[in-house]
C-alpha cells in the first residue's frame, strides 16, 4: 500500500498531535485512504507516543472506522424494519452474489465495491433504499440493484 | 475532608478516605469489587460495589465521594438481588471449566459466586469460543474467561507505562485484546506478568511449565541443580498459610529436595557476583565519565521496555547478566568437568518470582550452540502447584540448608529482591568501611521503601555518587525523560519493572496490595541483619570464584546486547 508520512504529518499537525484529536486525526486518514492501514497507524501511534492498542481501541470503537480496505464504491444495504419488510434481503443476496461477496468477504478483490449493512438509513417512504457513495436509490429490487452495479461496472453510470 | 456516615444503622467516622468504598471497608464490611483498586484510575464498570441511600439511589461507592450525613445501606434486599444478577450474567459470558483453571481457588469469580449463593446459572454456555492466546512465554491469555473489569488494561498502561493491551470492539463483541489483534507475544508487552497478577479470575494465567519440570526430574541422566530467587522465600509461604513475609527458605529447600531436586543453591550468590561485576563496570565509568548514569540491568521486564520504549540508552544498561543468568553460565561452567565424569548432563531450573524471567532466559544471548544457560524458569505459584501436587505437606517440613559451595551468599545479595536493594548493594559494597546494621539502616532508609522515585547521595572515597531508585515502568518512564531533559542527573539508577520490586513480581502469590508488598521487603531487610556477610565481596566464595574461574572469563559475567539497529 502506498502512502506517505509527510501527508500524515500534515494531518496530525493541523489535528494538533494530541491524544485528544485522535479521532479526527483517524478519520482524516481514513477519508484519504478509505480505510485506516495497519501499517500508518503504527506510524501514527509512534509519531504520537500512544501505544498501538489505544489506537486500534479507538479504531474498533466507531463503526465508521475501517481496519479494512474498501471498494471504490460503498454500497449501503438498509436493513432497518421498514426496508427489511419490505425485502432488502433479496437485494443483498442478489448483490453479494454479482459480485462474489459473502457475509465474511465485504470487498471485492479489485477493490471497485464494498457491500455493508446498516440499520436505518431514514429513507423509509423509499424502502427498500441502497446507497452507493452516498447517493441514494429507492424503491430497489434485486434486478435493479444489479444493474446498477453492471452501469458502474462498465464505467458508464453515475455512481460518483 | 472529614465527617461522620451511617452505614446500615451504623455511624462512621471518615477522614481523607478517597471514596464511600473504603469508608465501608474501615467499618469492617468487604463490599465485593472486581474492578477497584487502590493504585489504578477509577473504572466504575462492574458495578459489584454498589450501595443505596435513604432516598432508595443506588450508585457505585467506589466512585462517590463520601460526604458528612451520608446514609446508606451495603446489603438491602434490591442490593443483594442486582448483585446477584450481575454475577449471573458474567458467569454466563464466562468459560466456566473451574476444575481445569489455574485460577482455581484463588479467583474472584469463583469466590464471589460462592458468596452470593449462586448454584446455578440460568444461561447456556458460550458457544463460540475466542483462541486462547499462548505466544508469551511469560503468560497465557483465554479471553474467554475475562470479565472486561479492565484491570489489567490499566495495570498495563498506567502503572507499567507499556499499553500492550486494550479494550476493542463494542457492545457484546468487546474484549481485551493487542495492538490489531495480534497474538500478545507479537507485541510490546514486556512478560512482566502484572496484568495477571491483578486479574481477578483465570483470563491473565502464568504459562505453567511444571511438566518440564518433571520431566528433568525423572531423566536418569540430568543433573538437576535449582537455584532460588531472594524474593521467593517470603511469599511462597503464602500459598500454604504462612504471613506475607516470612520466611520460609528451608522449607522450601526441603521441599524442592523432596520433589528430586539434586543440588539447591540460591540465587543471592548470583546476585553477590552480579554486584561486584556492575560495582567495577561502575567505578570504570564513574573514571571515564562514560555511559553514566549506569542502569541496572537485573530486571528482564525493564530491559526489553528499554529497548523497545529508550533504544538509545542500551549502552547506559549494565553489561552484566542479571543474577539469574550469571549464575546459570557460573553453574553449567562449575559442572563442566563433573558432567564428562560422570556421564550427566547438568540442567538448571531456577525458581522466580518473575513470569519476565522465562522470557529472559530464552533470550538468543542465552543460549550456546541449542544449550540454554538457565534451562527452565518455575515461578513461586508454579512451586506450590508442585508441591502440592506431591502432596508435601510443607508446613511439617523440616527446614533444611542450601547445597554447598554455592549456597553461601551476603545479605546485600538477598536485598536485591526489594525495590532499592541493587543500589543498596553496589554502593555497599564500593564502601571502604562498611556500616553496620544500624547505621545501614539510617544510611539507606532513603533508597528503601515503596515511594515511587528515592534518590540518596553517597560519599564513595572522594566521589559523590547520586543514586535514584525506580519501580514500576510508567515511574521509570518518567525520571527517564526527566534525566533526558537534564532536569535530573544521577550516577546509578536502579530500575525494577515491578511496584515494590521483585517480591511483587508477576509469578508471586496474589492478591498483593501495598500491604503485602511492605510485609515482603521488610521480610528480606530481616534477613539483611541476620545475615553474617554483609557484602557481597566480603562472601569468600566470591572472592575465591573471582580469583579463579572467573579471572579471564569475563564472557560468564557479561551480556553482549543485539546493537541498536538489531532491535528496530
Ligand atoms: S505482562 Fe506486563 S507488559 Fe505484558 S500485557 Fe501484562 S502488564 Fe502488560
Ligand atoms: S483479562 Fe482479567 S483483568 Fe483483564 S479485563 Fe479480563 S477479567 Fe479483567
Ligand atoms: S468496584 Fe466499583 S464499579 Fe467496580
Amino acid at each position: 500500500m502506498y502512502w506517505n508520512k509527510e501527508e500524515i504529518d500534515d494531518i496530525i499537525e493541523a489535528r494538533g498531535n494530541n491524544q485528544s484529536s485522535i479521532i479526527s486525526i483517524l478519520q482524516d486518514i481514513q477519508e484519504k485512504y478509505r480505510y485506516l492501514p495497519v501499517e500508518i497507524l503504527e506510524y501514527v501511534s509512534k509519531k504520537m507516543d500512544l501505544s498501538p492498542a489505544k489506537i486500534f481501541g479507538v479504531a474498533t470503537f466507531y463503526e465508521n472506522f475501517s481496519l479494512e480496505p474498501k471498494g471504490k464504491y460503498i454500497i449501503k444495504i438498509c436493513d432497518g424494519t421498514a426496508c427489511h419488510v419490505k425485502k432488502s434481503i433479496p437485494v443483498l443476496e442478489a448483490l453479494r452474489k454479482e459480485l462474489n461477496l459473502s457475509e465474511k468477504k465485504h470487498t471485492t478483490d479489485d477493490l471497485l465495491f464494498t457491500i455493508e449493512t446498516v440499520s436505518c438509513l431514514g429513507a423509509c417512504g423509499l424502502a427498500p433504499v441502497i446507497t452507493i457513495n452516498d447517493e441514494v436509490h429507492g424503491k430497489m429490487t434485486p434486478d435493479k440493484a444489479v444493474d446498477i452495479i453492471k452501469g458502474l461496472k462498465e464505467g458508464t453510470g453515475n455512481g460518483n | 475532608m472529614k465527617g461522620t456516615m451511617i452505614i446500615d444503622g451504623r455511624k462512621v467516622e471518615f477522614d481523607n478516605e478517597k471514596n464511600v468504598l473504603e469508608v465501608v471497608r474501615k467499618a469492617g464490611i468487604e463490599l465485593p469489587t472486581f474492578c477497584y483498586h487502590s493504585e489504578l484510575s477509577l473504572y466504575g464498570a462492574c458495578r459489584m460495589c454498589i450501595v443505596e441511600d435513604k432516598n432508595g439511589k443506588i450508585f457505585a461507592s467506589c466512585s462517590t465521594l463520601p460526604k458528612d450525613g451520608m446514609e446508606i445501606k451495603t446489603h438491602s434486599p434490591r442490593l443483594k438481588k442486582y448483585r446477584r444478577n450481575i454475577l449471573e450474567l458474567l458467569l454466563a459470558n464466562h468459560d466456566r471449566d473451574c476444575t481445569t483453571c489455574e485460577k482455581t481457588g484463588n479467583c474472584t469469580l469463583q469466590e464471589l459466586a460462592a458468596r452470593f449463593g449462586i448454584t446455578k446459572v440460568r444461561f447456556g454456555e458460550l458457544v463460540d469460543r475466542l483462541p486462547i492466546d499462548t505466544s508469551s512465554l511469560g503468560i497465557v491469555r483465554n479471553p474467554n474467561k475475562c470479565i472486561l473489569c479492565g484491570d489489567c488494561v490499566r495495570m498495563c498502561s498506567e502503572v507499567q507505562g507499556v499499553g500492550a493491551l486494550t479494550f476493542a470492539y463494542r457492545g457484546s463483541r468487546m474484549r481485551i485484546t493487542t495492538a490489531f489483534d495480534r497474538q500478545i507475544g507479537e507485541v510490546n508487552c514486556i512478560d512482566c506478568g502484572q496484568c495477571r497478577a491483578i486479574c481477578p479470575t483465570g483470563a491473565i494465567a502464568i504459562k505453567n511449565e511444571n511438566c518440564k519440570f518433571w520431566e528433568l526430574i525423572h531423566d536418569e541422566n540430568k543433573r538437576v541443580v535449582v537455584q532460588i530467587a531472594p524474593a521467593v522465600r517470603v511469599a511462597l509461604g503464602e500459598e500454604f498459610g504462612y504471613e506475607p513475609g516470612e520466611v520460609t527458605i528451608g522449607k522450601i529447600v526441603a521441599a524442592l529436595k523432596m520433589l528430586g531436586v539434586d543440588e539447591v543453591y540460591d540465587t543471592a550468590f548470583g546476585a553477590d557476583m552480579t554486584v561486584i561485576a556492575e560495582g567495577q563496570e561502575f567505578v570504570e565509568r564513574l573514571n571515564t565519565g562514560e555511559n553514566l548514569p549506569l542502569f541496572t540491568s537485573c530486571c528482564p521486564g525493564w530491559v526489553k521496555f528499554a529497548e523497545n520504549r529508550f533504544p538509545e540508552l542500551l549502552d547506559n544498561i549494565s553489561s552484566c547478566k542479571s543474577p539469574q543468568q550469571m549464575f546459570g553460565s557460573v553453574i553449567k561452567e562449575y559442572y563442566k568437568e563433573k558432567d564428562k565424569n560422570d556421564g550427566k548432563e547438568t540442567v538448571v531450573i531456577s525458581i522466580m518470582p518473575c513470569t519476565a524471567k522465562k522470557a529472559e532466559a530464552a533470550r538468543e544471548e542465552f543460549v550456546h550452540n541449542g544449550v540454554r544457560d538457565v534451562d527452565l524458569v518455575i515461578t513461586t505459584q508454579e512451586l506450590a502447584l508442585l508441591i502440592k501436587e506431591a502432596g508435601i505437606k510443607f508446613e511439617e517440613l523440616e527446614d533444611e540448608s542450601f547445597d554447598m559451595p554455592f549456597g553461601l551468599v551476603s545479605g546485600s545479595g538477598v536485598i536485591f529482591g526489594s525495590s532499592g536493594g541493587v543500589a543498596e548493594a553496589v554502593v555497599t559494597s564500593l564502601l571502604e568501611k562498611k556500616p553496620d546494621n544500624i547505621s545501614k539502616e539510617l544510611m539507606f532508609k532513603d533508597v528503601r521503601g515503596l515511594a515511587n522515585t528515592k534518590e540518596a547521595t553517597y560519599q564513595v572515597g572522594d566521589r559523590q555518587v547520586k543514586v535514584a531508585v525506580v519501580h514500576g515502568l510508567k515511574n521509570a518512564e518518567n525520571l527517564i525523560n526527566k534525566i533526558k531533559s537534564g532536569e535530573k542527573e544521577y550516577h546509578i539508577v536502579e530500575v525494577m519493572a515491578c511496584p515494590g520490586g521483585c517480591i511483587a513480581g508477576g509469578g508471586q502469590p496474589v492478591p498483593v496490595t501495598g500491604d503485602v508488598r511492605q510485609k515482603r521487603s521488610l521480610g528480606l531487610y530481616r534477613l539483611d541483619r541476620s545475615s553474617q556477610i554483609k557484602s557481597s565481596e566480603q562472601n569468600p566464595l566470591i572472592k575465591s570464584l573471582f580469583e579463579g574461574m572467573l579471572k579471564d572469563n569475563h564472557e560468564i559475567l557479561h551480556v553482549h546486547r543485539k546493537e541498536k539497529a538489531d532491535i528496530e
